[in-house]
């Protein structure tokens, strides 16, 4: 089967003073190429944990992930990361960043100079081309970051709150920006994020995931994504549906967080 | 007391052009200006322009003028030590009757041989005497050799300048003091004034023309930059080996957990160990020589080099490494491209650290033993007493640890610019 799939994770840590921590369990999921999963949930969920381990980065300690067929079993070209920041090299200029992907292929210069420069006119950085990374806003640095991933050519983007450390509008111009490269690449895109708001946006497909043990507690399928494709992200959140699935599910995550200061304030 | 004073002229120097100094400038309206909280703003401080150059030629200024420079006008000087002529009249008490001579002094620089000045005898038992002094030395005065009536047959001394005396009092003459020792003889002591002997401290000029001197004739068989250069290239061939060594060390100590439980207790333990605790051990393993000096050297920058490669693996944001493994860079290619650019900051600053460790110890290990090198020549001339060359040296040594500091600073411009903007 073409896609990731998920089966039966579960993972567990043990504590260096005894005892363990159940951070996944019994995570199963499976993601057709070219879909789009956006994942909410309070924190300590397992959220960064799960992307972790598609990632490679983690071993789960139970269960199977596969990707076009094959097993995952460590990190590799064909899942690119986003991080949420830190993650640019500030040894390179913004050119190098993103061609260091296909360096490290040992593509031709030439062919790799045709996907740097159309990949910084995707995102709208081709004068920004030969400065260091740090002299970019964070804006700025997230699209470097962006478009470093899709140099590689991978057939899954992890995002890891990539937009979270950004001020709202150049969130929002973020935002069509993912949903834009997710048309025009066609790429499987698995996004973790902390706004409702954006889960509810960029998430053709949303899983909302509930803490102790980290499990998936409710799946939606969402129609928003694909309208924001074509129209102003703006116009989506006045979407007569949008509203009351955002009540909905931010009424969810409340109920997860309470519950976890409830068991907290009882453990105390 | 002169310290106080010096103490005291330079405290005035500060308070004043301060006074003036703070005034100027306050015309300028840049955005630090215009901050109303500047007390506890360290950004809002900054080194003042003048306040450095005054505080350079005040220094100088002190030097000269505690030293009776030539550079500086005679009006500033420090008063200066007693020389010239000055005469004191004694009166001898023997059998009953008095009679006063004169004692004609000569107070000489301590470089000058002059002949004791002529006097006539004069009338009396008492004769006339004369003697040389040369500065910052006393005299006693013989004055009883050409008199009619000897110390030993009752001859005393009963005043000076008319002034009654006692054995051990002290009376002020132009020019110096006179004191009777115990035993009844006069000291005469000229005034020393404020400055410095150039023992102590020679005047400016004075370490300006032995510069010279060094520099055309060398000091002990070698020229003044050969010296310096020697000293120099035991530091730069202590440091390369120490960061051949360090530098792979400490990426082997952050990359794998053998090395670093193999390694951590004896960096951890040499680490705090001064060099210069080690120069009697090495002295005794490899001898006074350049391979003694070097292993030094290498031991000072060892440890440093060591740890500040390690820490700059281990500061690498993980994320990073992440990054790069997503983007199908092999375990070489992270080395090389990420982990290796990372390091390069705490790397230089490591090598900062090192570079200065090492001049700090190559001119300590000179002192205690070398044939040539800035602490050798330092110590030798303070053996000799050659005073401006101690001088001399230590401005040098500043001088090349300034310069060496710096060049490292420009270094890490120029190579590592993205420090600290990770």
């Amino acid at each position: 089967m073409s896609g990731l799939s998920i089966d039966k994770l579960s993972m567990r840590f043990d504590l260096p003073g005894g005892g363990s921590v159940q951070a996944l369990k019994d995570v199963s999921l499976d993601l057709k190429a070219g879909e789009l999963l956006s994942v909410l949930g309070p924190s300590g969920c397992g959220k960064t944990t799960l992307l972790n381990i598609v990632a490679g980065f983690l071993a789960p300690t139970e269960g199977v992930m596969t990707l076009n067929d094959h097993v995952i079993k460590g990190p590799d070209a064909e899942r690119g990361m986003v991080f949420q920041q830190g993650a640019l090299f500030e040894w390179m200029s913004v050119r190098e960043n993103v061609g260091f992907g296909p360096s490290m292929k040992g593509m031709p210069k030439n062919d790799k100079a045709e996907i740097v420069n159309h990949l910084l006119d995707v995102v709208g950085l081709q004068d920004f081309k030969e400065k260091a990374v740090y002299e970019l806003s964070g804006g700025m640095q997230q699209r470097v970051a962006l478009a470093r991933c899709l140099a590689n050519d991978p057939d899954v983007i992890l995002m890891d709150e990539p937009l979270g450390a950004l001020d709202a509008l150049t969130r929002e111009k973020m935002q069509s920006l993912v949903l834009k490269l997710w048309k025009e690449t066609g790429k499987t895109i698995i996004l973790i994020t902390h706004s409702v708001e954006e889960a509810l946006l960029l998430g053709e497909r949303l899983i909302v995931m509930a803490p102790r043990p980290g499990r998936i507690h409710k799946e939606y399928r969402l129609p928003f994504a694909e309208l924001g494709v074509n129209s102003d992200l703006r116009e989506v959140k006045l979407h007569p549906d949008f509203g009351p699935k955002r009540e909905e599910i931010l009424n969810m995550i409340w109920d997860m967080e309470e519950e976890i200061m409830g068991t907290a304030e009882a453990d105390a | 007391m002169t310290g106080l004073i010096v103490l005291a002229v330079y405290v005035g120097i500060f308070v004043g052009s301060m006074m003036i100094f703070t005034r100027i400038g306050a015309g300028i309206r840049d955005y630090t200006s215009l901050k109303t909280v500047t007390f506890g703003d360290e950004s809002a401080v900054r080194p003042n322009r003048a306040a450095g150059i005054i505080s350079l030629l005040t220094l100088f200024l002190l030097w000269g003028m505690f030293t009776g420079s030539s550079l500086i006008p005679g009006f500033l000087h420090a008063p200066a030590p007693y020389a010239g002529e000055t005469s004191f009249e004694y009166t001898v008490e023997a059998n009953g009757e008095t009679d006063t001579a004169t004692v004609k002094v000569l107070v000489h620089k301590r470089e000058e041989t002059p002949d004791a000045p002529a006097v006539e005898p004069g009338e009396g038992f008492a004769k006339n005497d004369s003697i040389i002094v040369a500065q910052y030395r006393s005299q006693l005065v013989s004055f009883d050799k050409n008199d009619d009536v000897k110390k030993k047959d009752g001859a005393k001394i009963v005043a000076i300048n008319g002034q009654k005396v006692q054995p051990g009092d002290k009376i002020e003459i132009e020019g110096g003091s006179v004191t009777i020792s115990q035993k009844g003889t006069p000291n005469f002591a000229p005034e020393n004034g404020l400055q410095m002997e150039p023992l102590y401290l020679p005047s400016p000029e004075a370490v300006i023309a032995r510069t010279g001197k060094v520099l055309n004739e060398g000091f002990r068989g070698t020229s003044l930059l050969g010296h310096l250069g020697w000293s120099l290239f035991r530091v730069v061939a202590g440091f390369i080996c120490g960061a051949i060594v360090g530098i792979p060390l400490g990426y082997a100590m952050g990359l794998s957990n053998w090395f670093r439980g193999w390694f951590d207790p004896i960096v951890e333990f040499m680490r705090p160990v001064p060099p210069l605790a080690l120069i009697p051990l090495v002295i005794i393993w490899a001898g006074i020589g350049e391979t003694g000096k070097i292993i030094l050297l290498f031991l000072a920058a060892l440890w440093i080099m060591a740890i500040a490669a390690r820490s700059g693996v281990s500061g690498v944001n993980i994320s990073k490494v992440h990054a790069a493994y997503s983007l199908g860079a092999s375990k070489w290619q992270i080395m090389r491209h990420v982990i290796i650019p990372n390091s390069l900051p705490e790397i230089f600053t490591g090598a900062r650290v090192a570079m200065g460790v090492c001049w700090g110890t190559v001119v300590a290990a000179e002192l205690v033993a070398a044939e040539k090198g800035a602490g050798m020549m330092i110590m030798v001339a303070s053996k000799f007493q050659n005073t401006d060359i101690v001088i001399l040296g230590i401005i040098l040594i500043g001088v090349i640890g300034f310069g060496i500091d710096m060049l490292m600073r420009g270094a890490e411009r120029i190579m590592v610019p993205w420090k600290g903007k990770g």
